[in-house]
């Protein structure tokens, strides 16, 4: 039989075309696998078993039958809490959803659901999405696969882990300041943080919308392109959808790529040493120009920004949570307003307590226009400077953090977590394409590394097809650390 | 440097209706300042004359047709996660 381990979406589609598996067998392998590895590794929330078995279940039966399938029938994957699957459990890794069980599924989640993708399991994060390593989850931990000492990063740490640790081919996750790319780069695989608007935030859990983004943790830029194919596009119940042509296959580089490189010192060794062996057997992309990451970042300004405008729109966007409609309720309080303030204390872990508490300050009278409506002029300082550089460059290419993951419980002050946001933020800031793609293993933890491909808004395909040219250059992409029992 | 009072805490933990007792206050009190801290650096920046940025993918006027649609979910379910109801209403704590 076929070896299953570590399989790519267009693997996995040949082997259910030439019947040589079944979408049963593939579901049932990685349930099987979940259930063995899963006590350790900790990245499941919740299982969808049986919804996983049905759906398999409907592509063998078409299988059968004689009938095509997609590229996506019978692939089965897993999705960051933060999306409403319909009648399966949703807590965006929250006590205040606990029991939150929800009547609609997200566009994304439906768009998969058509296109006949399994979802074998809901994974963990930070609790709505507020951190960079998953132990602001107000459920459990999740552990690096490659090694248990170390997070997974943040804050889809539980749907990088999953890939990482082959429970399933691929995940949904969210990124509203490198949430995708940086656990991505912590666990060696490809997280893509599409355009803003490319994906529908229809039935997601809010953080902050005018950054928030959905996107796919993948084995490959292939891969990721296969998913973003599927969930990209207009959508009448998000506003904010942009239009778009995007397909699932990758586009090939026809014309030269321009890149410019962002040196970020000696976070930057293993990129320039992915980029030269580039250099040598692809001449397509032109590396012309390097900027040190410092003049791209203007010393923190971009994070600070980040740090102001994201806790101002989470603390407008976490105003619904109030224990009447939906969601977990204080039995302390005597009146209406005292459940509402014991019901977040109660519910609320202490970093949404903290962003919330931000936010209501920098959008408080008096203080609104020296933090709020400051930073969103800088927002745009930011976004020129990057319209600047994008004039003589196409990509830009750099590391995805400064460092590889980092110990269990190493950064408890607030501000040093925030830091490790620095490389990724920016691409939110201005809504540009950002993907992240393993590029080394750094020497002293044996931990992976991460290379970021940055491009204008609405070059997402560009953006992975240089991807793409980097992984079939190089195999960084392939190295897999098996989990121990 | 930012330095904020628990009073100033107290007031905005108000404002974002979420209760802290003394000593989560203390705490809150510290993490707010240097996140604050942190953020200074803005105040160091000239933007004068800049337009506030509050959306970056320049979309304007976004019109649907005013349709009415059939809804797949039933009030039943909608209220099914409700934490406390009386008949098909939603229960809440006494207003005073």
């Amino acid at each position: 039989m076929a070896d299953l381990n570590y399989l790519t979406i267009s693997r996995a589609h040949q082997l259910l075309v030439d019947k040589e598996i079944s979408a049963t067998m593939l579901t049932n392998f990685y349930i099987d696998k979940i259930r063995q590895y899963d006590p350790k590794l900790q990245a499941v929330l919740t299982m969808c078993e049986s919804q996983a078995k049905a759906q398999a279940k409907k592509v063998d039966d078409k299988i059968s039958q004689g009938l095509p399938i997609g590229l996506l029938e019978g692939i089965p994957y897993s999705a960051k809490d933060m999306f409403m699957t319909k009648g399966i459990r949703t807590t965006a890794g929250s006590k205040i959803l606990q029991d939150y069980t929800p009547p609609y599924s997200s566009t994304a989640i439906e768009k998969l659901d058509k296109a006949g993708a399994i979802l074998l399991a809901k994974v963990n994060q930070d609790e709505f999405a507020h951190g960079g390593s998953t132990e602001n989850s107000a459920y459990n931990v999740t552990y690096n696969p490659w090694n248990m000492d170390y997070v997974p990063g943040g804050s889809s740490g539980g749907s990088a882990a999953a890939v990482a640790a082959d429970f399933g081919i691929f995940s949904l996750g969210t990124d509203t300041g490198g949430s995708i790319r940086q656990p991505a780069s912590y666990c060696g695989v490809t997280g893509l943080k599409p355009t803003y608007g490319l994906v529908s935030r229809y039935g997601v859990v809010a953080m902050a919308s005018s950054f928030d983004c959905i996107g796919p943790i993948t084995r490959t830029a292939s891969d990721a392109q296969a998913v973003l194919g599927v969930i990209a596009g207009l959508d009448s119940r998000d506003s904010t959808t942009i239009e778009s042509s995007i397909t699932s296959e990758l586009e090939p580089l026809t014309k030269g790529i321009k890149a410019t490189l962002f040196d970020a010192g000696s976070s930057s060794k293993e990129v320039m040493a992915m980029v030269s062996s580039l250099r040598s057997n692809n001449s397509n992309i032109k590396f012309s120009k390097s900027i040190k990451a410092d003049e791209l970042f203007a010393n923190q300004l971009a994070l600070a920004i980040y740090y102001i405008l994201v806790p101002s729109e989470i603390s407008s966007n976490l105003e619904r949570y109030d224990g009447v409609r939906y969601g977990s309720r204080s039995e302390r309080a005597g009146n209406l307003e005292e459940s509402y303030s014991k019901t977040r204390d109660e519910f609320f872990g202490p970093e949404v307590k903290r962003r919330n508490i931000i936010g209501a300050y920098a959008l408080s009278a008096g203080y609104y226009d020296a933090y709020y409506k400051k930073a969103m002029q800088a927002r745009s300082l930011i976004i020129k400077s990057l319209d600047e550089i994008f004039l003589d460059a196409d990509i830009l290419v750099g590391p995805t953090t400064l460092e590889p993951a980092f110990r269990l419980g190493s950064k408890s002050d607030p501000v040093a977590m925030y830091k490790t946001d620095l490389l990724t933020v920016f691409a939110n800031l201005a809504g540009l394409p950002a993907v992240s793609i393993p590029c080394g293993i750094d020497a002293s933890t044996g931990l992976p590394l991460g290379l970021q491909i940055i491009g204008q808004q609405g070059q997402d395909s560009k953006v992975l097809a240089v991807a793409d040219v980097l992984q079939m250059a190089t195999n960084w992409h392939t190295l897999v650390e098996e989990l121990a029992l | 440097m930012v330095k904020l009072s628990i009073s100033n805490i107290q007031n905005v933990a108000q404002l974002a209706r979420i209760e802290l007792d003394a000593k989560e206050a203390e705490s809150m009190r510290l993490e707010a300042s240097s996140i604050l801290e942190f953020v200074e650096i803005i105040q160091n920046t000239d933007t004068s004359g800049e337009i506030p940025t509050s959306q970056v993918t320049g979309l304007t006027d976004v019109w649907r047709e005013d349709v009415v649609r059939l809804c797949a979910i039933t009030p039943k379910e909608l209220l099914a996660n409700a934490p406390e109801l009386q008949d098909a209403y939603i229960k809440v704590k006494k207003v005073l």
